[in-house]
C-alpha cells in the first residue's frame, strides 16, 4: 500500500506543466493563469488628445459618414444601392444581383475576412483600432460626450454624483444627440434594404411596417447600449472577431508596443539636490498619460494585452511628451516582438502567412471579377424530363421532353427564341416566343424529335439556344437527347 | 469529509475534502435567478394552457385548445383563400371558356398546365404513371397515338364518360382457329414495321379479312376513327409488341365477358369516368385535359 503522501509526491517525471509548479498556493497566477490586466473601475474617461493617430481615427470616421449617405445616391433615377430582398434583386449602381449570383457576396465576405487576417497579421488590429464600427461610434460618442459634460475628470466625478435633477439636465442633451446618432445608424441600415425616401415619407406618416420599425428600434437601441454604456467593454467581452484577430498575431507583427528597454526604470525626472545621488531612469517619466488615452483603459507599458485595440492613441500622447522632453519619439511605437527581440525584419513577401492571406484574397477578387465580367444577362437552365426519360412516337420517332427556365437579368422585356442543334434530323416543337419580363423568370416546355435512323447512340448531345434578337442577347446550354437501346 | 471548518467565515458551504477542498456558496446573478424562476412559471403555464399530459386515452386538452392540426388546417384555408382571390380571374375564364378556347390562350393553358399536376398525381397517376409515361398495360399519355382520340375535346370526354375498350375473342365472329390466330398475329407484327403487303403474310392478311378485324381496325389496320380500336400500322402497342402478347390478346379479347364476368386471360382495359370522382369535375375535367394534350403527344 502506498501512502497518501507517495501519491501526491512531486517526483519530476511526469513532464508535465505541473513539474514546474509551486503547488503550494494555489492561487490563480501560480498555476498558470495570466491575470490580464483590465479596466474594471467603471467607465473609462479617456483623455482626447491631437495627433497623428488621432488624425488618422479622425479620417476613417469622416469615412464612415458614407454609411448614412450613400442611400441618397441615385443611378438611372433609382436607389444606387438598394438590396430589395422582396423582389430578390440587389442593385449597386450599374450591376443588379440576383439570388443565384449571391456567390459572389460570398466571394467578397471571403475576401473581406482574409483582408482582414492578413492586415491583421501585419499590423495587428488595425480594423479594431481605426475602422471598427464599435471604435468609431464609441469615438464619436464620447467625443459627444465630452462637448456636453467636459473633460475626462469632471465626467467621473458626474458619474459618480449622486442622481438628481441637475444631473440629468447635463446628461440630457448627451443621451438625446446619442440618441439620435444611435436612430439614424437604424435607420440607414434599413435604407439600404428599403428605397430612403420612401422610409422617410412614411416614418412621417407612421407607416412603418412591424418589421423596419422593429429592425430600426432594436439597431438603434443596440447602438446605443454599445456604443454609449457598454463601449470597451464589447470588445473584451462581447466581440468574437477581437479574439480571433489576438490569435491571428504572431511574432512578426507590428503593434503599439512600450520599449521596456528604453524606457525602464521609470520614473518622475527630480531635480538633482546636492548630496544626492541621482538614480538612473529610463525614458519613461511614469506620466501615465499613455494610460489616461487610451479608450479601454490598459496599460500599454504591461505588455500586449488583450484590451488593446492597437489604436496607437497612447503613441500620440507618448511622442507628445517625448517631444517636450527634448528625447526622440518612439518610446511607445509600432513595434514588433521579434524587433525587440534583435531578429531582424522579415520581408512581408517572405512571411508564409502572408502570402497565404493575399494568395486567397486575390483568388477571391480574380473570381469576382471573372464573375461580374462573364455574368450574362440571361440565365438558362434546361431540365430533361426524366419520367419518362424519351417516349416512343407512333412514327417511330422517339421524343424527349424538356422544361426550359429563363431568367431575365436585364432591365427590359425580353422575347426568347429557342432552338436546338446537335442532331441533323431534329424537329422540335416548343410552344411559344418566350416572353420574360425585366426581372423575371419565364418557362417553356420543348420537345424533341428525332427519327430512329440518327439515333446511333442511346444518349447524344444536344446544344439548346435561347436568343433574344432585338438585344443581341444568346444563352445555350448543354444537354442530351436519350434514347432507348436497340436491339 | 472533514467535520471542522477552519473557515468559518468565507461563506463555504461546510463542505470540505482533503483539508482544504471546500465548496464555496456562491449564489448565481440576481437575474440569473429571476429568469430561472420565470421558467418554472412558464412551465406552468405551459402545462396549463396547451396540450401537455399524455393519459391513457389520448391526452390534456390545454385551456386554449389549440392542437396543431387545426392551426394546419387553417393555414390550408389561409392558402385557399388567397389562392381563390389571385387566381379569380383565370378560375372564372376556366370555367367559361370552352376547353379549346382555353388551350389557345397562352396564359390559360400555362395556368391549367401548372394547376393540374397534383390533381393528375391524385386521380390519375395510378394507371398512367407520374408523368402519364404509362405503366404495363394502362395506356401511354405522353406519346401521340390515342385510342380514343388526341384532340383536346377527345380527351374530355375521355375523362367525362371513362372508356370501355372491347374486342372480341378470336376475332369478330370468334371462329378463328389457333393457327390462324398465329398467322394474323405475324401479319400484325409486319403491318407494324411496314411490311403487310408482303407475301410472307399473305395468309395472315387473308385472316385479318375473314375475322372481320377490318370492322374495327380498318381494311389497311388504321381505324378509319378513333373509337377505341388499335391503329395497327403504327410503332406503339397498346398491350405488347411480343408476339405472344399479340396472339393472347386476339385469342381471349379485351373485356370480354361470360354470365357478366370477365372470361380468362381476356385483357382488361377500363378507364372509369371521372366525372363524379373529381372535385369541382366541370372545371377540372377541362384542366386535366389540357394538361394531358400538353403532355407531348396532343394532337
Amino acid at each position: 500500500m502506498s501512502s497518501k503522501e507517495d501519491l501526491y509526491k512531486d517526483n519530476h517525471q511526469t513532464g508535465s506543466l505541473l513539474d514546474d509548479m509551486d503547488m503550494s498556493n494555489k492561487n490563480l497566477q501560480s498555476i498558470g493563469v495570466e491575470l490580464l490586466p483590465l479596466h474594471t473601475e467603471g467607465t473609462v474617461h479617456a483623455k482626447r488628445i491631437g495627433g497623428v493617430f488621432r488624425q488618422a481615427k479622425n479620417l476613417v470616421m469622416i469615412a464612415w459618414l458614407a454609411f448614412f449617405l450613400s442611400p441618397y445616391l441615385t443611378w438611372n433615377g433609382e436607389q444606387a444601392i438598394l438590396f430589395d430582398i422582396a423582389n430578390g434583386k440587389f442593385h449597386m449602381f450599374w450591376i443588379t444581383i440576383l439570388p443565384q449570383d449571391i456567390w459572389v457576396l460570398a466571394m467578397l465576405l471571403l475576401f473581406a475576412a482574409l483582408a482582414l487576417a492578413a492586415v491583421t497579421a501585419i499590423a495587428g488590429r488595425a480594423w479594431c483600432g481605426y475602422a471598427c464600427f464599435q471604435t468609431v461610434w464609441q469615438d464619436a460618442f464620447t467625443w459627444l460626450e465630452e462637448k456636453f459634460e467636459g473633460q475626462p475628470n469632471k465626467r467621473a466625478k458626474l458619474d459618480a454624483a449622486p442622481w438628481s435633477f441637475n444631473k440629468i439636465k447635463i446628461k440630457l442633451p448627451k443621451w438625446l444627440s446619442w440618441a439620435f446618432i444611435a436612430f439614424m445608424t437604424g435607420f440607414s441600415f434599413v435604407a439600404y434594404f428599403v428605397p430612403v425616401h420612401d422610409l422617410w415619407a412614411r416614418l412621417f406618416a407612421f407607416q412603418w411596417s412591424l418589421t423596419e420599425t422593429s429592425i430600426v428600434l432594436s439597431l438603434a437601441g443596440a447602438t446605443f447600449f454599445f456604443a454609449g454604456i457598454l463601449r470597451e467593454q464589447t470588445c473584451m467581452g462581447f466581440c468574437p472577431y477581437s479574439r480571433i484577430q489576438g490569435a491571428m498575431i504572431d511574432t512578426e507583427t507590428v503593434v503599439p508596443t512600450y520599449d521596456i528597454d528604453r524606457g525602464e526604470p521609470r520614473g518622475r525626472l527630480k531635480r538633482a539636490k546636492p548630496g544626492v545621488e541621482v538614480p538612473v531612469l529610463g525614458d519613461c517619466i511614469d506620466c501615465n498619460l499613455c494610460v489616461a488615452v487610451c479608450p479601454t483603459g490598459v496599460d500599454i507599458r504591461k505588455g500586449q494585452q488583450f484590451g488593446c485595440i492597437t489604436c496607437g492613441l497612447c503613441i500620440d500622447a507618448c511622442d507628445s511628451v517625448m517631444v517636450k522632453l527634448k528625447k526622440p519619439k518612439g518610446l511607445i511605437r509600432y513595434a514588433s516582438l521579434a524587433e525587440f527581440a534583435g531578429k531582424p525584419f522579415v520581408a512581408f513577401v517572405k512571411r508564409p502567412r502572408v502570402i497565404v492571406y493575399t494568395s486567397i484574397m486575390s483568388l477571391a477578387a480574380a473570381v469576382i471579377v471573372w464573375g461580374l465580367l462573364s455574368m450574362s444577362p440571361i440565365d438558362v437552365k434546361v431540365l430533361h424530363e426524366r419520367a419518362p426519360l424519351f417516349v416512343l412516337m407512333s412514327d417511330g420517332t422517339i421524343q424527349n421532353k424538356y422544361y426550359i427556365k429563363v431568367v431575365n437579368k436585364t432591365e427590359n422585356e425580353i422575347k426568347a427564341k429557342i432552338s436546338v442543334e446537335g442532331i441533323s434530323d431534329l424537329t422540335f416543337v416548343v410552344d411559344k416566343v418566350l416572353f420574360v419580363p425585366a426581372g423575371d423568370v419565364g418557362s417553356a416546355q420543348l420537345l424533341v424529335r428525332v427519327p430512329e435512323k440518327d439515333l446511333k447512340k442511346t444518349d447524344i448531345p444536344l446544344v439548346i439556344k435561347v436568343t433574344d434578337e432585338a438585344q443581341g442577347i444568346t444563352s445555350e446550354y448543354d444537354s442530351n437527347f436519350i434514347s432507348p437501346k436497340k436491339r | 469529509m472533514a467535520h471542522k471548518n477552519p473557515w468559518p467565515d468565507e461563506g463555504n458551504t461546510g463542505h470540505i475534502w482533503d483539508e482544504d477542498l471546500r465548496e464555496l456558496d456562491n449564489p448565481p446573478p440576481l437575474w440569473w435567478m429571476l429568469s430561472f424562476y420565470a421558467g418554472f412559471v412558464s412551465i406552468i403555464f405551459y402545462t396549463l394552457y396547451y396540450p401537455s399530459i399524455p393519459l391513457a386515452d389520448g391526452h390534456t386538452k390545454g385551456l386554449s385548445g389549440w392542437t396543431q392540426v387545426s392551426e394546419y388546417h387553417e393555414s390550408v384555408k389561409e392558402l385557399n383563400n388567397w389562392r381563390e382571390r389571385k387566381f379569380a380571374w383565370q378560375e372564372e375564364q376556366m370555367s367559361a371558356l370552352s376547353v379549346e378556347e382555353i388551350l389557345k390562350d397562352d396564359e390559360l393553358r400555362t395556368y391549367a398546365v401548372k394547376t393540374s399536376k397534383m390533381l393528375f398525381g391524385d386521380y390519375c397517376a395510378a394507371c398512367h404513371g407520374a408523368s402519364g409515361q404509362g405503366n404495363p398495360n394502362f395506356p401511354v399519355l405522353v406519346d401521340d397515338d390515342w385510342l380514343w382520340g388526341g384532340k383536346v375535346s377527345q380527351i374530355v370526354t375521355s375523362i367525362t364518360t371513362g372508356r370501355i375498350g372491347y374486342m372480341p375473342a378470336r376475332g369478330l365472329m370468334g371462329n378463328l382457329t389457333d393457327s390462324e390466330i398465329s398467322e394474323v398475329a405475324g401479319y400484325v407484327l409486319a403491318l407494324s414495321k411496314g411490311k403487310g403487303e408482303e407475301p410472307a403474310v399473305a395468309a395472315g392478311k387473308a385472316v385479318f379479312a375473314k375475322g372481320m378485324c377490318i370492322a374495327c381496325h380498318g381494311p389497311k389496320g388504321k381505324p378509319f376513327a378513333p373509337a377505341g380500336a388499335a391503329n395497327l400500322t403504327d410503332k406503339i402497342w397498346r398491350f405488347s409488341a411480343d408476339k405472344d402478347d399479340i396472339i393472347r390478346t386476339i385469342t381471349y379479347g379485351v373485356n370480354v365477358k361470360k354470365n357478366g364476368v370477365l372470361i380468362a386471360h381476356t385483357r382488361s382495359g377500363v378507364m372509369p369516368s371521372f366525372k363524379e370522382r373529381l372535385p369541382n369535375a366541370e372545371v377540372n375535367i377541362k384542366r386535366l385535359a389540357v394538361y394531358v394534350h400538353e403532355l407531348g403527344g396532343g394532337l
